[in-house]
């Protein structure tokens, strides 16, 4: 795969305060690619940065070997599909699809059939008349990747495009762009913060936050093998447990020894313990080393999630049996269940139940106390 | 009961400010001298109107005048809209924000006055001795139509999505060709209405013009004063009348863009709660 | 997410604001210090508290009604009757303009539209000819008059009178009165009314302690833009006062015609600082009912 973008030690601050830190990413030639992290995470900046809409500080970025800087947006093979589409209301759904053959000159049959096509792309054949402000959110959204697309860029940027559109509509469109990129070949970078979207989505996957990449792979590799506490947390649910590698192979915590899969970690390194909600198995309590009081239960459609007290960390356990609320049980880990991670500053940020949200916790920390 | 109150209460409201004009229009067409007493329909004092040649000239200066303000305070106020839209330093916009709110807030005689000081002041220095003409009569009215363009045309660009100039931008506009394809159609209707504001405002203005015109260069509002000085004939009624059905034509144009401005904004802002 | 405009962008913001910028510092604020100059000047542009002593210091003598001379401040006189004057027009188009601005605001939104436009289209006539029409309205021998004698009243006297000149500064801002608590109407929130309502508040209680306070910005600058005007109009009391009710402006007026200029500076100065306390005052003293008043 040829490398159409890359980012070089990209370091970019707004009024003193560090947005991006160092940030170094190759982007390919036919890829799906996802900028993954929580807002202010500096992946829209980023975004902006290949589009042409901000200049690094320090750092370079590289358009299929050739350092473009200093190119301004409209000299770049890039598109980009707007947080909120950004559709010309003074213009019809043709006119916006034809924008920038119209800026080029392109003779005028040729505009109508490019534009035809590009409509029918995106299902939206019939719409040509219409004005923009009487469509839909979703079909707001089709004009804007058709007039994106129109001009062949060799990139196509999208901002959180899925945003604003409710979810049944957005599984649709997450299918629809994805047979999109499919079929045109084109190289999309995508931006969000839902990590559902990212991980049905995309062929590789950025995790981002405070400026920094913090792990690149496939949606798989970043799932099941996560880099640090913020990547396991960020996506997918995740008890994380302070632990101590004993030896390879074998890990301590919460007072016991367990065998996992993982090695290559000094004798006694402190660590990071993942366990999905999804590994655990329900055991009676005799039968395991960890057990605890079930504190509640909820029902999820197709599963329970159960948190679990034990001793003092809360557990989070997903399950398809029914337990009560209140109930004694014992937690049963496979080795493969467990995942170790390296120290992080994330470390002993998250992983633990006792409640979902940081809000939640701020609540709780502050107490009442109205400084902040 | 308690509407029937209202709505006679309302009712009334509007006779009185109704009435001065319908006096005025009906007098207008008075055969007789009197203004109390109609003695018969008859155009003559529009005849009268027009064979009046300071009028005339008055009306003609008036609508230069006002014309020219409306040219150079829609470009500059447009062009300032746009800056103070994107203006990063809150310090300047501060500023610039105050300074803009001077002449709103100001009474008309002050600001009359302080224009005529300085253009004396600087005649002076340069031995004129008429420091007062058209050209100052033009600044004056530039400066106090500027405010209500920039009024009218910054809300449209904060209504305008942010990204439209960039998405232009992106799919091959410089930025001025950006400027022009996108931005301009969206601030449109604001600089219309501006223009309109600004020139109907020129049209109107006494006071300022009062104090800063020269002894040469007579606008409608002036000749006026100086007709009700004197013993007037219900010419200046039928002058009224004219410039009163001008007005209204001018304010019915500006409702008629405004409201179907807002119905779009409307349409969208549905569009979007959906 | 934070949007950050290209640098470019940034000083081409900058050059499209110059023009206005430079311009406003010509011709606003320039002329505002030439005010200040000029007051504090005398003829030959040196430095004196003259012109603003004359203000407060001028004594003239004028006929009581009782037929016997008396002393009064010239100056003092004619402000606190400007003054007078514009407060009462001012109340009295609050009185007006609140309800009806409350009603139409409440109206259907074609009613709405209709009303606004018959707001609108009196203020768009030149004031003079407004006022002129009064004039013509309530001369002795005007239509009032005559109307009133086809039902055998007796003629009254109206021009020349205080009631007169209110009646005109009434007429003339009344418009601007209306339009600002209309457009703060119009904005109200509906839930916040019913909200109030379904919090146990009554028809009244709700006008009182919802509607109003929220309506109050618009009430505030209804208040500014009639009270401006009406303190420093000169036609008007020319014309509907018969000259006899000299105000603030016709003395402004009267010194520019006599090319007194530094007096009448000093008195425009004397007027605008006037104002801005008057202004502060009105900010102030509505500001108490919102934000919960007293309790700071």
């Amino acid at each position: 795969m040829d490398k159409l973008i890359e980012l070089r030690h990209i370091s970019k601050s707004f009024d003193g305060e560090t947005i991006l830190d160092d940030i170094n990413l190759d982007i390919h030639d036919n890829e799906f690619i996802t900028l993954l992290g929580p807002s202010g995470c500096g992946k829209t900046t980023t975004l902006r940065m290949i589009g042409g809409f901000e200049q690094p500080d320090k750092g370079d970025v590289i358009f299929m070997g050739k350092r473009i800087n200093d190119e301004p947006p409209h000299k770049r093979h890039v598109n980009t599909v707007f947080q909120k589409y950004a559709l010309f209301p003074h213009l019809n759904v043709f006119e916006n699809v034809a924008f920038p053959l119209r800026e080029k000159k392109v003779p005028k049959d040729e505009i109508k059939k490019r534009v035809e096509e590009m409509l029918s792309l995106v299902m939206l054949s019939n719409f040509a008349k219409r004005r923009v402000t009487s469509l839909s959110g979703g079909q707001q959204q089709r004009v804007a990747i058709a007039r994106a697309l129109i001009s062949s860029p060799k990139i196509l940027l999208l901002d959180e495009p899925l945003g604003a559109l409710d979810l049944k509509l957005r599984k649709d469109m997450q299918v629809e762009l994805k047979k999109i990129q499919k079929s045109t070949g084109i190289t999309f970078v995508f931006v969000t913060h839902d990590q559902e979207e990212a991980l049905s989505m995309s062929d590789t996957i950025v995790v981002m936050s405070e400026g920094k990449i913090q792990q690149i792979g496939t949606p798989t590799d970043i799932y099941n093998e996560p880099v640090n506490a913020f990547v396991a947390d960020f996506i997918g649910e995740s008890n994380i447990i302070d632990g101590i590698m004993l030896e390879d192979y074998r890990v301590k915590f919460a007072g016991h020894t367990f065998e996992c899969l993982d090695k290559g970690f000094d004798k006694n390194e402190p660590v990071d313990v993942v366990v999905r909600p999804e590994d655990v198995d329900i055991v009676p309590a005799q039968d395991a080393a960890l057990y605890g009081d079930v504190v509640s239960v909820t029902f999820l459609g197709v599963h329970y999630e159960i948190i679990v007290d034990v001793s003092g960390f809360k557990w989070m356990i997903q399950t398809t049996d029914f337990v009560a609320e209140g109930a004694h049980i014992g937690l049963k880990l496979d080795p493969d269940a467990i995942h170790i991670m390296k120290k992080s500053k994330y470390s002993g940020m998250f992983g633990d139940y006792s409640s979902f949200s940081d809000e939640m916790d701020e609540l709780s920390d502050a107490g009442g106390d109205e400084e902040e | 009961m308690k509407k029937t109150i209202s709505n006679i209460l309302t009712g009334l409201v509007f006779v009185f400010l109704f009435a001065p004009i319908v006096v005025l229009l009906f007098f207008s067409f008075n055969n007789s001298k009197s203004l109390s007493v109609f003695s018969g329909f008859s155009f003559r004092w529009y005849r009268e109107l027009f064979k009046d040649r300071n009028t005339l000239e008055a009306l003609r200066n008036t609508l230069v005048l006002a014309a020219s303000a409306t040219v150079i305070s829609t470009i500059m106020g447009t062009a300032a809209a746009w800056g103070i839209d994107r203006l990063r330093s809150r310090w300047y916009r501060g500023v610039i924000n105050t300074v803009t709110d001077i002449p709103m807030t100001n009474p008309d005689i002050i600001t009359g006055i302080s224009m005529m000081l300085m253009f004396v002041f600087v005649g002076r220095l340069f031995g004129a001795k008429n420091s007062l003409n058209f050209w100052t009569m033009l600044i004056s009215h530039v400066t106090f139509c500027l405010p209500y363009v920039i009024l009218q045309v910054l809300p449209k660009l904060k209504q305008m999505d942010r990204s439209l100039p960039e998405a232009a931008m992106d799919l091959g506009c410089t930025p001025m060709r950006a400027f022009l394809k996108v931005e301009l159609p969206e601030m449109l209707p604001g600089i219309v209405t501006g223009a309109i504001m600004a020139f109907t405002l020129s049209l109107d203005d006494f006071v300022i013009s009062y104090f800063t015109s020269g002894t040469g260069f007579q606008t409608l509002p002036i000749r006026i004063y100086s007709m009700t000085k004197k013993t007037v004939t219900p010419k200046m009624y039928a002058l009224a009348t004219i410039i009163f059905f001008v007005t209204l034509s001018l304010l019915l144009i500006s409702n008629f863009i405004e409201s179907s401005d807002e119905q779009k904004a409307e349409k969208k802002e549905k569009k979007r709660s959906k | 997410m934070k949007k950050h405009s290209v640098k470019s962008r940034n000083s081409s913001c900058r050059s499209a604001l110059a023009p206005y910028s430079i311009w406003a510092f010509l011709f606003i604020l320039v002329p505002m210090l030439f005010i200040a100059y000029y007051a504090f000047t005398d003829n030959d542009f040196r430095f004196t508290t003259e012109n603003i002593t004359r203000f407060f210091t001028t004594v003239s003598s004028v006929r009581a009604d009782d037929g016997t001379l008396k002393e009064v401040h010239t100056y003092l006189l004619i402000f606190r009757r400007s003054l007078k004057l514009a407060v009462i027009s001012t109340l009295i188009c609050l009185l007006i303009g609140y309800p009806l601005a409350y009603r139409i605001a409440h109206a259907k939104k074609r009613t709405q539209q209709t009303m606004m436009t018959l707001i609108m289209i009196p203020m768009w006539m030149n004031f003079l000819i407004r006022t002129y029409a009064w004039m013509t309205i309530l001369q002795d021998a005007g239509v009032f008059n005559t109307l009133i004698s086809r039902f055998g009243l007796p003629p009254v006297r109206i021009i020349g009178t205080e009631t007169a000149v209110i009646i005109g500064m009434v007429y003339d801002y009344l418009p601007y009165m209306v339009l600002p608590i209309y457009s703060v109407m119009t904005k109200m929130d509906n839930s916040l009314i019913e909200a109030a309502h379904d919090l146990g508040c009554g028809s009244l209680s709700v006008l009182r302690r919802v509607i109003f306070p929220l309506s109050l910005p618009g009430v505030i600058s209804g208040i500014t833009m009639v009270l401006i005007p009406s303190i420093s109009t000169f036609y008007i009391s020319q014309k509907l006062g018969n000259g006899k009710f000299f105000l603030i402006g016709d003395a402004i007026e009267g010194q520019y015609v006599a090319n007194n200029l530094h007096f009448a500076a000093a008195m425009a100065f004397i007027l605008m600082v006037i104002l801005l306390v008057l202004m502060a005052l009105v900010k102030h003293s509505t500001s108490r009912y919102v934000y919960g008043g007293d309790a700071k």
